[in-house]
C-alpha cells in the first residue's frame, strides 16, 4: 500500500491497464507532450510512445468517435476530456453512437471517457459541470463517480475492462486534496456495488463524488447531537446499487439524497423515487434532497458557495430530518 | 474554382486489367449492382404492401458508387457504408434474405429487428453499422483506422458520407484527425445532389466537396459515381495509397438521387429535366454497355446474371417472409454488452 491523492491513483490506475493491456491507448487534448490539463499522464508519452498517448486536435467528436471505432477494431481506448463541460460536443458520438450499438447492432463498444467534473474552484459555468445525470439516463452507458483514491484506480480498471462504452467522472476538488492507502497490485471493484462511507443508525445519506465528504463533515457535527449518520457512497451512478440504497433506508428511516449537479432531473430523483416505490412503508419521513439550484455554475466565490451544496445545507436537511 | 482532380473514365479491358480486374470480376459487380437495385425494388414492393414498418429508403442511382468502392476494399478492411450504400452490403457477402428480414423487423435480420432499413452490418463481414445522424460514421471510421495504424496493420478504413453531412462538424473533425495523423482512411462522398429537399449550392459553396481535401492536407478527387470502373479505380489507388502509408483521400463520387430521399417523398422538388437528363446515366444500364462494347457481354451470360439475380431474391424473400418476428418478453435484452461478446475476430 502507498498513500496516494486521488489524482495520482487515477494515474496509477491507468498506467496500470496500459502496462498490462497492450489495446489500452489515451487519446485527448495536451495529454501527450503536456501531461494534460491536470497531469494525469505527466509521463505517459516518454514511457508509451505517441502512439499510445495521442495528442488530439481540438475535436471531442473525433476523439470520441474514433475510440469508439478503435473499440470495434479490438482496441480499449480511454479518452480525456480536458473537462467534463466539453463531452457536450461529443454528445452525439456518445448517444447516437457507443451507447446503441450493442443493442441495434450487436456489436460492444468498450471505450471509457475520463471526464474531469465537479466546481468549487471559481471555475466558471464551462468548467465546473457534473452532467452525470443526463449520461446515466441514456441506455447503454455507464456513468463511474469514484471518491476515494482507492475507489479512483480500482472503478477505473473495471472502466477499462468493462465491454461497454463508460464515462469515468473523476472529481476535480479531490485530485489533490484527497489523499489515501491504495494498493500497489492491479484490482477492480465492480461497477454497481455501493460503498458505505460511515456507518450509522438514525439517518441515511445517499450521495456520491466529492459530497461524500461534505456528507462526512455533517454527519460528524450531526454525531456531536447524538444522531448517528449513515453515509452511502454510491460509486457508480449507472448501474446504480438500488439494494444498497434500499438496504440503508430501511435500516434508518430517514433518507437525504444530496449531490452537486442541479436539482430537477438530477440523479437524486430516481434515487427518491425509487426509495419512494420500494420503501415508502419503511420511511419515518419524507424522502429529502439537496443538490444544487437550477442555474448555470456560477463564477464569483459567494455564488458559487450559494451553488454548491456545503456542510451547513447538509447539517440543516439532516437536523430536519432527525427531528421529524 | 475546382481544385481537387477529377478521374477518368476507363475506356478498355486493357485499363480494367491494369487496375486489377479480370473479366470474371467485370461480370461479379454487373451482377452485384443488379441484385442491389433488386433487393432495394423487391424492398419498395414489400413496403407498399405493408410488410415494412417504419419508412424505406433506396440507393437507386448509387449502385456503382457502392459497388465499385466495396470491390476495391481488401478482405481485412473495413467500412460504415450509409443509407444509400446497399451495394456495399451486397459486395461484402450479406446473404439478400437477412436484408429482407432486416426490411421487415425479422428475428433474422443483423439487427434482430432492433433496427430498420439499412442500419444493420455484419461485423464479421468487416462493417459497422450506421446510424441516422449523418456522418456520425466517419469519426468512427477514423478510429477503426487509428486502430489499424496504431497496431502497424496494413489494412484500410472507408467511411461514407453524403454531400449533405458533408456540412456538418462531424465530417470536418474526421478529416482534420485523419489528416494530421495520415491515418489509413478513405472517405467516400455520395454526392447525390440533393440532401432530402436542398439542393448542392444551399450545402456548400465550394464546386466540389472534394475541393475540401486539399484544406485537410490530402488529395481530393472527383469521379463520375454513374461510372463503376473509374469509381473502382479511383477507390482501388486511394486504398492502396492508405495501406501503403500515404494517407486519406477523399473520393467524390456523383451521381442522382434517382427517387426520393425516402419512400414517401415524390422529389417535386427536383426538375423534371434533371431526372430525364440523368436517367440516361443510369449506372446498371451504364456498365451494361460498357460490357457489351469492351468485354463482349453476350445475351446469355446475361439472361444467366439476370435470371440467378431474380432467383435468389425469390428464394430470399421466401426465407426471410419465414422468419419471426422478435418475442416481445426480449425487448429488454441486449443492451449492456457481457465480456463474452467481446470473443469475436474484430476484438480479440
Amino acid at each position: 500500500m502507498a498513500e496516494l491523492t486521488y489524482l495520482q491513483a487515477i494515474s496509477d490506475g491507468l498506467r496500470t491497464e496500459m502496462r498490462r493491456d497492450k489495446r489500452v491507448f489515451v487519446i485527448g487534448e495536451d495529454v501527450g507532450v503536456y501531461g494534460g490539463a491536470f497531469k494525469v499522464t505527466l509521463g505517459f508519452q516518454e514511457e508509451f510512445g505517441h502512439w499510445r498517448v495521442i495528442d488530439a486536435p481540438l475535436a471531442e467528436t473525433a476523439i470520441v468517435g474514433a475510440c469508439s471505432g478503435a473499440a470495434i477494431m479490438g482496441m480499449r481506448p480511454v479518452a480525456e476530456m480536458q473537462f467534463a463541460d466539453f463531452i457536450s460536443c461529443a454528445w452525439d458520438q456518445l448517444v447516437t453512437v457507443a451507447a446503441k450499438q450493442r443493442y441495434r447492432a450487436g456489436t460492444p463498444v468498450p471505450i471509457t471517457v475520463r471526464l474531469p467534473s465537479g466546481g468549487g474552484f471559481s471555475g466558471g459555468p464551462f468548467h465546473s459541470q457534473n452532467p452525470e445525470s443526463s449520461f446515466a439516463h441514456i441506455p447503454g452507458l455507464k456513468c463511474v463517480t469514484p471518491a476515494t483514491p482507492e475507489d479512483a484506480k480500482g472503478l477505473l480498471i473495471s472502466a477499462i475492462e468493462d465491454p461497454n462504452p463508460v464515462l469515468y467522472f473523476e472529481h476535480k476538488h479531490l485530485y489533490r486534496r484527497i489523499k489515501g492507502e491504495v494498493p500497489e497490485e492491479r484490482y477492480t471493484i465492480p461497477l454497481g456495488k455501493a460503498r458505505t462511507h460511515r456507518e450509522g443508525d438514525d439517518v441515511s445519506v445517499i450521495t456520491w463524488g466529492a459530497m461524500v465528504y461534505t456528507a462526512e463533515e455533517a454527519a460528524e457535527q450531526l454525531d456531536a447531537d447524538g444522531v448517528s449518520v449513515e453515509v452511502v457512497d454510491l460509486r457508480t451512478v449507472m448501474p446504480w446499487d438500488k439494494s444498497a440504497v434500499l438496504e440503508s433506508a430501511r435500516k434508518t428511516s430517514k433518507v437525504l439524497v444530496l449531490h452537486e449537479d442541479t436539482r430537477t432531473g438530477g440523479f437524486g430523483a430516481e434515487i427518491a423515487a425509487t426509495i419512494a416505490e420500494e420503501a415508502f412503508e419503511d420511511l419515518d419521513a419524507p424522502v429529502k434532497r439537496i443538490a444544487a439550484p437550477d442555474t448555470p455554475v456560477p463564477f464569483s466565490p459567494p455564488l458559487e458557495k450559494a451553488f454548491i451544496p456545503q456542510v451547513d445545507d447538509v447539517v440543516a436537511g439532516l437536523r430536519e430530518l432527525a427531528e421529524y | 474554382m475546382a481544385i481537387a482532380r477529377e478521374a477518368e473514365p476507363v475506356n478498355s479491358l486493357r485499363e480494367v486489367r491494369e487496375a486489377g480486374l479480370d473479366r470474371e470480376d467485370l461480370l461479379g459487380m454487373y451482377r452485384s449492382m443488379i441484385l442491389t437495385r433488386g433487393i432495394e425494388e423487391r424492398g419498395h414492393i414489400l413496403y407498399r404492401q405493408g410488410k415494412i414498418p417504419g419508412s424505406f429508403y433506396t440507393g437507386r442511382g448509387n449502385e456503382a458508387g457502392a459497388v465499385g468502392v466495396a470491390t476495391a476494399m481488401g478482405p481485412d478492411d473495413v467500412g460504415t457504408p450509409l443509407h444509400r450504400d446497399m451495394g456495399v452490403h451486397v459486395v461484402r457477402g450479406v446473404a439478400p434474405w437477412r436484408i429482407f428480414a432486416q426490411y421487415m423487423g425479422r428475428v433474422d435480420g443483423p439487427t434482430k429487428g432492433r433496427d430498420g432499413n439499412v442500419h444493420m452490418a455484419d461485423s464479421n463481414l468487416g462493417l459497422i453499422a450506421m446510424v441516422s445522424h449523418l456522418p456520425a460514421m466517419l469519426p468512427v471510421a477514423v478510429g477503426a483506422a487509428l486502430a489499424f495504424r496504431i497496431r502497424e496493420e496494413k489494412r484500410v478504413a472507408v467511411g461514407w458520407f453524403g454531400e449533405g453531412a458533408s456540412a456538418r462538424g462531424d465530417a470536418h473533425e474526421s478529416m482534420t484527425l485523419a489528416g494530421v495523423r495520415r491515418l489509413p482512411v478513405v472517405f467516400i462522398c455520395d454526392n447525390n445532389q440533393w440532401a432530402y429537399s436542398t439542393p448542392t449550392y444551399l450545402g456548400f459553396a465550394t464546386e466540389n466537396v472534394a475541393d475540401r481535401a486539399e484544406a485537410y492536407g490530402f488529395e481530393g478527387v472527383v469521379v463520375d459515381g454513374t461510372d463503376v470502373l473509374a469509381v473502382y479505380r479511383e477507390a482501388k489507388r486511394a486504398i492502396e495509397k492508405a495501406r501503403a502509408g500515404g494517407g486519406p483521400t477523399l473520393i467524390e463520387s456523383l451521381t442522382l438521387r434517382m427517387e426520393g430521399h425516402a419512400v414517401h417523398d415524390d422529389a417535386f422538388y427536383v426538375p423534371k429535366e434533371m431526372f430525364e437528363k440523368w436517367a440516361e446515366n443510369d449506372p446498371i444500364e451504364r456498365f451494361r454497355t460498357w460490357l457489351r462494347d469492351h468485354a463482349d457481354l453476350t445475351d446469355e451470360e446475361e439472361e444467366e446474371i439476370s435470371g440467378g439475380v431474380k432467383k435468389t431474391l425469390n428464394d430470399a424473400l421466401k426465407r426471410a417472409e419465414e422468419s419471426p418476428l422478435p418475442d416481445p418478453s426480449t425487448v429488454t435484452e441486449g443492451v449492456y454488452a457481457t465480456p463474452e461478446d467481446l470473443d469475436t475476430p474484430h476484438h480479440k
